[in-house]
């Protein structure tokens, strides 16, 4: 076990830009979904929309060239491609909540085998939680990938039967990435399509809080 | 001749009511009124509750409201952030209410109020805490959570360019909210960086028509702080 290479967060954020298409309109959630923007090839074209009010935002811009009217959902300072518009915030929402996105990209505490997805509050006792555009996206884009690391610093699976933790949205999330695996989420719960060089199903099992299964041929 | 222009700050915030519900606009720092929010402290309303989507931070305009103790309530969706410890204080003290919404839903609520539609049905939040005790309903096969209009009596806006009608443009990312919540209040007050003659706005670029605007001031603030 010891040749597992654990994918880096930004090797997870590339591995997720790898499987976005040209011409898709995404929308990135904050940490390491949002450094998937940087990694979309050059010369792919890929929408990027900012909760904020920003299609075809572009690359983090060098520090001599910070705008300060430009930030995206993160609150951090970026770019506009040619052909990028802007809008207001309930068009903004139009645009997430009427399914016009076709993929938003979200982090997480917990996601179920049946596609629930937890990534606002850490416990119901949590009184002040910042929900921000989570639940609208969560409910409101075509597919909902969450990429995040497989287990918290502690060890304790975040890929699980149920969530523990206060709900985000029911049955949203399709697919998984994390620093070990890529995983679908399917009626039959997860579904490995990949693993990290070196891993083997039972040690990724131990690392996950339900059932896992290999994709075989017949499911393609 | 109609001249929405007022002189200053207190005119532009003048006869807010204590208990008022008060539209912010801004996302973070950017496109947020500054001056008016601010202005509030000197204007002396009391009571307050406030709809915005982030709490303040630092020191300076929501977070400064809220230190003087101005605010009773905050209807928002991303309290916490870098530097949002005037809110954080308040609101582990209990002197602070709080509301969460999140974000569609916030802004959504608030364009149902400006176009006169009482309340509507989302999917956001259905089966969550955030929908404890409301009413959902099945359509089209989806299960929907019922939200209502979220009217304010001011509502306070950061325009780059305004006219004397109250025709706003705003700026790159500093639209966010302000044209949603210039919409929703009984009385919208626009701060502008720049005003503008009445007709150098393209009428094909008006992002606020100024039948939604009662007040302008103009207050060149500069780049958004913080």
């Amino acid at each position: 076990m010891t040749d597992v290479t654990v994918l880096t967060r930004h090797e997870m954020a590339r591995r997720v830009a790898q499987d976005i298409p040209e011409g898709w309109y995404v929308n990135l959630g904050i940490g390491i979904p949002t450094m998937v923007a940087d990694c979309i090839p050059d010369g792919r074209e890929v929408l990027l929309h900012s909760e904020n009010g920003i299609l075809g935002m572009g690359a983090a811009p060098a520090p001599d060239q910070i705008n300060p009217w430009l930030i995206n959902a993160g609150k951090q300072h970026v770019t506009l491609r040619q052909g990028g518009a802007f809008f207001h915030h309930a068009d903004s929402f139009a645009m997430i909540r009427g399914g016009h996105i076709d993929l938003c990209v979200l982090g997480a505490f917990e996601v179920a085998e049946n596609g629930d997805i937890a990534n606002w509050a850490t416990s119901a006792a949590d009184a002040a939680p910042a929900v921000g555009g989570a639940m609208d996206l969560a409910v409101g884009a075509k597919r909902i990938w969450v990429v995040t690391e497989h287990t918290t610093k502690q060890g304790a699976p975040k890929l699980v039967e149920r969530c523990a933790y206060p709900l985000t949205a029911l049955g949203a999330v399709s697919r998984i990435y994390t620093n070990l695996a890529v995983i679908d989420v399917t009626r039959e719960g997860f579904v490995v399509l990949e693993m990290v060089p070196g891993l083997t199903l039972e040690a990724l099992q131990a690392q996950t809080g339900a059932a896992l299964r290999l994709k075989d041929k017949q499911d393609v | 001749m109609i001249d929405k222009i007022v002189g200053d700050i207190a005119a532009a915030l003048d006869g807010v009511r204590d208990g008022s519900t008060i539209l912010v606009g801004g996302f973070g720092a950017v496109g947020q009124p500054d001056a008016l929010i601010e202005g509030l402290i000197e204007q002396g309303a009391r009571d307050l509750t406030v709809v915005a989507n982030n709490a303040g931070a630092g020191l300076v305009g929501l977070a400064k409201l809220l230190a003087a103790g101005r605010v009773r309530k905050i209807i928002c969706s991303f309290p916490r952030s870098a530097g949002s410890v005037v809110f954080e204080e308040l609101f582990k003290a209990g002197r602070l209410e709080l509301e969460i919404v999140p974000q569609g839903t916030l802004a959504e609520r608030i364009r149902a109020a400006g176009a006169g539609v009482g309340a509507f049905y989302t999917p956001t939040a259905y089966g969550t805490k955030l929908a404890d005790g409301k009413e959902s309903r099945m359509i089209a096969g989806r299960n929907h959570v019922l939200e209502f209009a979220l009217p304010g009596d001011v509502a306070l806006v950061e325009a780059w360019r305004a006219d004397r009608w109250g025709n706003c443009v705003f700026r790159e990312s500093g639209r966010n909210f302000n044209p949603v919540m210039a919409t929703a209040a009984g009385l919208t007050v626009v701060q502008t960086q720049h005003v503008a003659a009445l007709g150098d706005l393209d009428p094909e670029a008006i992002v606020t028509p100024g039948i939604f605007v009662q007040r302008v001031v103009h207050v060149p603030y500069g780049d958004p702080r913080g």
